[in-house]
């Protein structure tokens, strides 16, 4: 080969090579700033798994895993806000395992049993997918092991059968979308038709089918598209998507798509006209609210799967001010929907260990965790489902409106629902609750 | 009419999209033999670069209209660069190896790269809107098009002439004629076959990147984009006959005709349709709709 060639190509490399790191990173270096203290005593093991490589790891593995740490480390030095100053859980240390949640659910079957039998885990707080979680839940049964979901949606979980090791501390998608349904009739009460995109899985097909549900019950006068779209998951590329959903005669499109799916399809859309023809219901929009910036289009109806993230970014209590301020200082932005549900999850960890006293066994973790009630940074949290083992919080939407004073994107008429009104009471399906008219919803 | 027309568009739209980033595959599978699973690593390289660039020329107050050089630039950069380290580094020590050894050499090179795209990039997603708001927004059909989805046809069409051109009117394009036909018959003829191999290995890689670098501004570039595009590249290029330029472009065409005619009348099968393509053509005609013909050595 041609030496001057090679000298030309080495040059290339070494300059590219120079730019890149002169230039200013991603928040890398700021998140090892987290790193729980491990102090003297009582220790204890919490698995945490999150993305951290891939599409999700980005927008929702990432702010989530910062937030567990966020939470972590204040829990392990008591300077959480009261009721919460007290030192450890249980008074015990913490220290982290983080895990990449990325591969599928069968690499995290064969993770989970690593955890749990080789390194002996004391709590397992985490997951992001709903396909993992749902492959997850009888294992963690079989392994007896305490374990708390924290994001993942599916409402099967709880629904299929009943747990005594596994918890979800957050609502699961049927409130948000109920919720949709519900904040979609109060403010375009002329909707006469809506389509929508959704990705192909699991989450993608139940939010769809509560979205839609929901709507034939409160809206029955509008009409449901027959070409909703369902691409598969990471496709990044709607073109064609967005040409069908321009042309249907719905004037509402809703998603739940999320991370670099999410993005992409608001790029597309916006450049094509779509949302200012057409309402936008993102109902896990809130991740890209801090992030797009003046390229999320206003006007577009966004939830954060429950008062997370931007939606309760006024909300002045202590333990959110705490929350926001403290994730701001050391991420440099405002937390997201991810962030304060796995802080949420580590939270309700805490408690349990809190409450069951010393050295506790995961039946008795599982004891102090069910059926309680708490107060978390941002709502109010009820483990009134799935015999206890499923969170219901209120649930709420906004509309954009990007701040030019601020430079940065607020949310306008924010309504929240109580859980009552968009949760099915426990044992009973969600589809059935729906399907039969809501009974029993306080609204 | 309206709906014919804008099916036409989506369908040539994704099918430039889909070209693109095979014709850089096929090429390389028709000189070299090697089926490059790392060249979706080409694609996320130049998606990454051209993000990174964009954004930071955007912010250090450079005109938006410099993001189509950047396009350009990074294409060229990641395929020159990790071209001919690839080539040269690795696979140039490959080629007297078992064609399933050289498919596993690369599909560890692909996870390499990607671990080493988080090392260098982060995980963090890039935008790079500029180029896309730059350009207008038309109607057409009906419907509202972004004017920059549209020049993806144009570009596509470019590398389409370009790739003949340069087979059936240069110099070059003989002897690339000549190595894909008998390598042996090319190195006796004086054919200097390892540089051959190492700038069109390099030429793949270009275009790989182009892919990537192109459609950065309309979508997240985030970690794992390498990896979808891989599967729909191997599934044109499968269609259409491996080492086929010709093949590639009808196949970009036969499947993206035929998904934006799902998307819109029954999206539904929308994922079906691209495999099911395959599937058939797997059955009638194995080798693919447009496989070079191979001569028989006596």
């Amino acid at each position: 080969m041609n030496k001057g060639l090679v000298a030309v190509l080495a040059a290339l490399v070494v300059g590219a090579v120079a730019f890149m790191l002169t230039s200013e990173k991603p928040s890398e270096e700021k998140k090892e700033a987290t790193a729980p203290v491990a102090d003297e005593g009582k220790q204890i093991t919490i698995a945490v798994p999150s993305f951290l490589t891939g599409g999700a790891a980005g927008p929702f593995g990432i702010p989530a895993m910062n937030g567990a740490k966020m939470v972590v480390d204040a829990i392990n030095k008591g300077k959480l806000p009261a009721p919460y100053n007290t030192k450890g859980f249980g008074g015990a240390t913490a220290s982290l395992i983080e895990l990449d949640e990325g591969g599928g659910a069968t690499k995290q079957v064969a993770e989970y049993r690593n955890l749990v039998e080789k390194r002996n885990v004391d709590a397992v707080v985490g997951y992001i997918s709903s396909g993992n979680c749902q492959a997850l839940a009888p294992i963690a049964e079989e392994l007896k092991q305490f374990t708390i979901f924290a994001t993942c949606g599916t409402p099967r979980i709880f629904e299929e059968a009943p747990r005594q090791y596994v918890f979800r501390t957050m609502s699961h998608a049927t409130a948000d979308n109920t919720a949709a349904a519900m904040y979609v009739k109060e403010n375009f009460p002329g909707m006469k038709g809506y389509t929508g995109i959704q990705q192909n899985y699991a989450w993608g097909q139940d939010s769809w089918r509560d979205f839609d549900l929901t709507l034939k019950q409160i809206m029955p006068n509008s009409k449901a598209s027959d070409n909703v779209q369902f691409p598969k998951i990471f496709a990044g590329q709607y073109g064609s998507e967005i040409s069908a959903m321009s042309l249907d005669s719905a004037d509402l499109v809703h998603s739940s798509f999320w991370g670099g799916d999410l993005d992409a399809f608001i790029f597309q859309g916006a450049a094509r006209g779509l949302f200012a023809k057409k309402t936008g219901v993102l109902t896990v929009g809130g991740t890209a609210a801090y992030r797009l910036g003046k390229k999320l289009p206003n006007g577009i109806v966004l939830g954060a799967r429950g008062p997370y993230g931007i939606l309760v970014r006024d909300r002045d209590s202590v333990l959110n001010q705490w929350f926001i301020n403290t994730y701001k200082n050391l991420y440099g932005t405002y937390p997201s929907g991810p962030a304060y549900q796995y802080g949420q999850a580590i939270l309700a960890a805490k408690i349990a260990y809190d409450k069951a006293g010393s050295d506790p066994s995961s039946e008795q973790l599982a004891g102090a965790l069910r059926g309680i009630t708490f107060e978390s940074f941002s709502t109010k949290v009820e483990m009134s489902l799935g015999g206890g083992h499923q969170a219901v919080t209120e649930n709420g939407y906004g509309i954009t409106k990007y701040d030019e004073v601020n430079g940065e994107n607020i949310v306008t008429d924010v309504k929240f629902y109580p859980a009552s009104c968009i949760m099915p009471p426990d044992g009973v399906g969600s589809v059935e609750w729906i399907k039969g008219g809501m009974k029993g919803a306080k609204c | 009419m309206d709906t014919f027309l804008t099916i036409l568009l989506d369908g040539l739209q994704f099918s430039s999209y889909l070209f693109i980033v095979s014709a850089g595959l096929t090429i390389i599978f028709g000189v070299m033999k090697i089926l490059n699973v790392a060249h979706g690593s080409f694609y996320a390289w130049g998606a990454y670069t051209a993000a990174f660039f964009i954004g930071k020329f955007s912010d250090m107050g450079m005109p938006d209209a410099l993001g189509f050089l950047i396009i350009i630039a990074a294409a060229v950069v990641v395929g020159v660069v990790l071209g001919f380290i690839i080539e040269q580094g690795i696979l140039k020590y490959m080629y007297q190896r078992d064609e399933v050894l050289i498919v596993l050499a690369t599909f560890g090179l692909f996870l390499v790269l990607e671990d080493i795209i988080l090392i260098a990039f982060g995980t963090d997603p890039y935008f790079a809107y500029q180029p896309m708001a730059l350009l207008a927004a038309v109607e057409i059909g009906g419907i509202t098009r972004d004017v920059y989805g549209l020049t993806l046809i144009g570009v596509a069409t470019l590398v389409a002439i370009g790739c003949w051109w340069l087979l059936n009117k240069t110099k070059w394009g003989t002897i690339l004629k000549a190595v894909i036909f008998d390598r042996e018959m090319g190195i006796s003829m004086g054919i200097n076959v390892p540089l051959v191999y190492t700038l069109t290995f390099i030429g793949g890689a270009i275009l790989g990147g182009l892919g990537g670098a192109y459609i950065a501004p309309t979508i997240s570039v985030a970690p794992g984009l390498g990896t979808e595009v891989i599967v729909l590249s191997f599934a044109v290029v499968v269609v259409g006959g491996m080492g086929s330029i010709v093949g590639a472009a009808i196949g970009s065409l036969i499947i993206g005709l035929l998904r934006a005619v799902a998307v819109h009348e029954l999206p539904q099968v929308e994922l079906f349709v691209v495999f099911a393509v395959m599937a058939v053509v797997l059955v009638f005609r194995p080798e693919g709709l447009f496989a070079p013909a191979k001569p028989r050595k006596i």
